[in-house]
């Protein structure tokens, strides 16, 4: 019995050094965190599987090179926008120099960003959301691409190439943001846009066949606009393997990866909405630095987009593709 | 039933000869006997980790620890229909989809219908208490793992919220329920704040921090902890004091066995379904009244995390065996967690990796209190 707990004992020792040792590599952030220095937190609301983002993670980290700041990067894993005000409220709680926000959902955000702005934390807007939320939450100023629009700056080009019928692929259903892009692009053809927007899921496999469900089931459609990579690169695939791109008047996508700039090379897809994320990601640190140090800030909301990425202008764009681009 | 069967001590004087059939145990034993005493050590253990690497960040300051509390607040309401429904011996995997479900059926009918939103309120609940039902009953009758019944609820529920939303509102977020509410007792139920008066003077006293306005930092405990705390001493009291809880621990354990004694296993489990549908369905009223939207991708893959939590405070996957303070000791251990990370400042791309350690460490370290004390179970 004695010689038994001994050994139970021993054991338990070595099981409690084994937990020291796997939560030990922790302790070695935990101190970068508290070093000198201004603190930023992006805050974001794309869901883990949202490859977009890496570009704004990059200017991210070449900001706080640059500034000499830190900028911590954060995400809901599933995109949902719940858990990001919880983040927000996190943040908020941390105390840093600033905090940086999409605006995917206001009535979700305005609480939890006003009790920022309420604490003393100034707050900046970038990517989803308008002007005009930015403004009545008190945001310093929104850096982004109005959605509507840009949705409608393609529907025009659709137009222009004789697009009646179409399909807006929609990766991202849940987020506002996307559907106003359909609809700015259904409302530039002046069609509606009822069962012309499809959920696709995030999966590549699922969008892909998703995608090509739909345009069997409805051969009369002679439009496509995706809505990111991630609804993108399926569609130029499916595109590809079925050598159907000549059926389509008009491919547009929103955003840009080396998959879509390829395309745009090869004729298969006619334009790319780029809102410049690099910027979305590099002005807002930089500003917000500024305004730390010297109390600075414009007075205008900066548009990053929509800017049209065609094979005119492919050559300048493709090297930095998904990674500056 | 572990818990009953410590519970009755022979006290009597002539016990100092004592009586051989009856084991010695002291109340410290019995204490350390509870199956949420590993899950409890967790929590000391994640506190000591959290108290070491961010306690100059502001977690510890009132308005981060309101923000991991109402994080752990929120997921313990799952995690206690999740816990009973598994010592009943079944699972519910669609209770993240419900959580938007009942969202959606709350926040429609009060914006586009124009429904009053108590009523709405109502409405989700009866909805939300018949869909378990249904879980139940064909689970019951058709005998299939209802691990396999619920997932078919989390593809349908989760599809009818998309559809039904883009249905009548053209859009996937519901919003506009805050201004349609007013200041209707529902928001307060679910939204609002209790104890705002114990903060304005702990603020008063320097306790705690003021915001530059002069308001105190944290203006009261919000609803949704109330709500967890409510539904925890009910569902404790539920187990372990009254006969159904026997029944729960009976239907669990064993179906047949408890069946063969006059237990209504039946309804005992579709009764657990009903209570996961209506925890779900609280979860989505406290969301939806902060927030004033409804939104079809609320409540994504909170049916793991409840049953995760369910888990580290000790239930068993194979049913019989667990408590609810172990389950709220478990949805502590992962909100502490989840939200503390973030004050570290572990680099995003990590933070998966570290909470998914920080869990392992925790359940780990909590196996192992759990098997010295109960000197194996």
């Amino acid at each position: 019995m004695r010689q038994e707990d001994k050994h139970v004992k021993t054991g338990i020792i070595r099981r409690a050094l084994l937990a020291a040792a796997l939560t030990l590599p922790l302790v070695g952030f935990a101190t970068t965190a508290s070093a000198e220095g201004e603190r930023f937190v992006f805050v974001s609301h794309a869901p883990d599987s949202d490859s977009w983002w890496n570009t704004i993670k990059n200017a991210l980290k070449n900001a706080e090179k640059d500034l000499g700041v830190k900028v911590e990067y954060r995400n809901p894993s599933t995109g949902d926008i719940a858990d990001m005000a919880r983040i927000i409220e996190q943040a908020t709680a941390s105390n840093p120099t600033g905090i940086i926000s999409t605006i995917a959902d206001y009535g979700v955000l305005e609480g939890p960003l006003k009790a920022a702005l309420a604490k003393g934390i100034p707050v900046l807007t970038v990517n989803s959301g308008t002007a005009e939320e930015s403004k009545k939450i008190g945001a310093l100023m929104h850096i982004g691409q109005p959605e509507y629009d840009a949705g409608k700056g393609a529907g025009e080009r659709a137009k222009e190439a004789g697009v009646t019928k179409f399909v807006c692929v929609n990766h991202y259903i849940t987020n506002t943001a996307s559907v106003e892009r359909c609809q700015g692009y259904a409302d530039a053809l002046g069609v509606k846009l009822g069962s012309q927007m499809l959920d696709s899921g995030q999966d590549p496999t699922e969008v892909y066949n998703r995608v090509k469900a739909y345009l069997t089931a409805n051969p009369d459609t002679d439009g496509i606009l995706t809505l990111g990579p991630n609804s993108a690169d399926p569609v130029i695939k499916l595109l590809r393997d079925t050598s159907s791109a000549q059926k389509y008047k008009s491919f547009i996508t929103f955003d840009l990866d080396s998959d879509i700039s390829q395309a745009i090379k090869d004729g298969i897809m006619d334009a790319a909405i780029d809102q410049q994320p690099y910027l979305q990601g590099y002005l807002p640190v930089v500003l917000l630095t500024q305004h730390a140090r010297y109390g600075v800030m414009p007075a205008n909301n900066i548009n990053t987009g929509p800017g049209f990425v065609t094979k005119a202008n492919i050559e300048l764009v493709e090297k930095l593709a998904g990674e500056y681009r | 039933m572990a818990e009953q069967s410590t519970a009755t001590p022979d006290r009597k004087p002539a016990a100092t000869i004592g009586d051989e059939r009856l084991a010695h145990q002291s109340p410290i034993q019995r204490l350390m006997a509870r199956p949420a005493l590993g899950a409890f050590a967790g929590v000391v253990l994640v506190f000591a980790f959290f108290g070491a690497t961010a306690g100059n960040t502001g977690m510890f300051a009132a308005d981060g620890m309101m923000s991991w509390a109402t994080v752990s607040a929120q997921l313990m309401i799952v995690a206690i229909g999740a816990a009973l429904l598994m010592i009943g011996g079944e699972f519910d995997l669609s209770v993240g989809s419900m959580i938007g479900f009942a969202g959606m059926m709350m926040a429609l009918p009060t914006v586009y219908f124009g429904w009053p939103v108590e009523l709405s309120v109502l409405f989700a609940f009866a909805g939300a208490l018949g869909i378990g039902f249904l879980n139940g009953l064909i689970t019951v009758r058709t005998g299939l793992p209802s691990f396999i019944v619920t997932l078919a609820s989390l593809y349908i529920l989760r599809g009818l919220t998309i559809a039904l939303s883009v249905l009548f509102s053209n859009r996937t977020i519901v919003s506009g329920v805050k201004e349609a509410a007013g200041d209707s007792f529902v928001t307060w139920l679910f939204a609002g704040t209790v104890g705002n008066s114990f903060f304005v003077w702990l603020a008063g006293n320097n306790l705690i921090d003021r915001l530059p306005n002069g308001e105190p930092i944290v203006n009261g405990i919000p609803m949704v902890i109330v709500w967890a705390l409510a539904l925890a001493i009910a569902a404790h009291i539920i187990l372990t004091k009254t006969r159904v809880g026997n029944w729960i621990f009976g239907a669990g354990g064993d179906a047949n066995a408890a069946r063969n004694v006059g237990v209504p296993v039946n309804r005992v489990k579709i009764s657990l379904f009903m209570f996961t549908a209506f925890c779900a369905t609280v979860y989505a009223a406290c969301q939806v009244f902060e927030f004033g939207s409804a939104a079809s991708d609320r409540g994504l893959l909170k049916e793991f995390e409840a049953i995760i939590a369910a888990v580290i405070g000790g239930c068993l996957l194979t049913g019989g065996y667990g408590s609810i303070i172990g389950a709220m000791f478990g949805a502590l251990i992962f909100g502490v967690v989840q939200q503390g990370i973030l004050y570290t400042g572990v680099p995003n791309d990590w933070f998966r990796v570290f909470l998914g350690t920080m869990l392992l460490v925790a359940v780990l370290f909590n196996n192992m209190i759990r098997r010295r004390v109960t000197a194996e179970r």
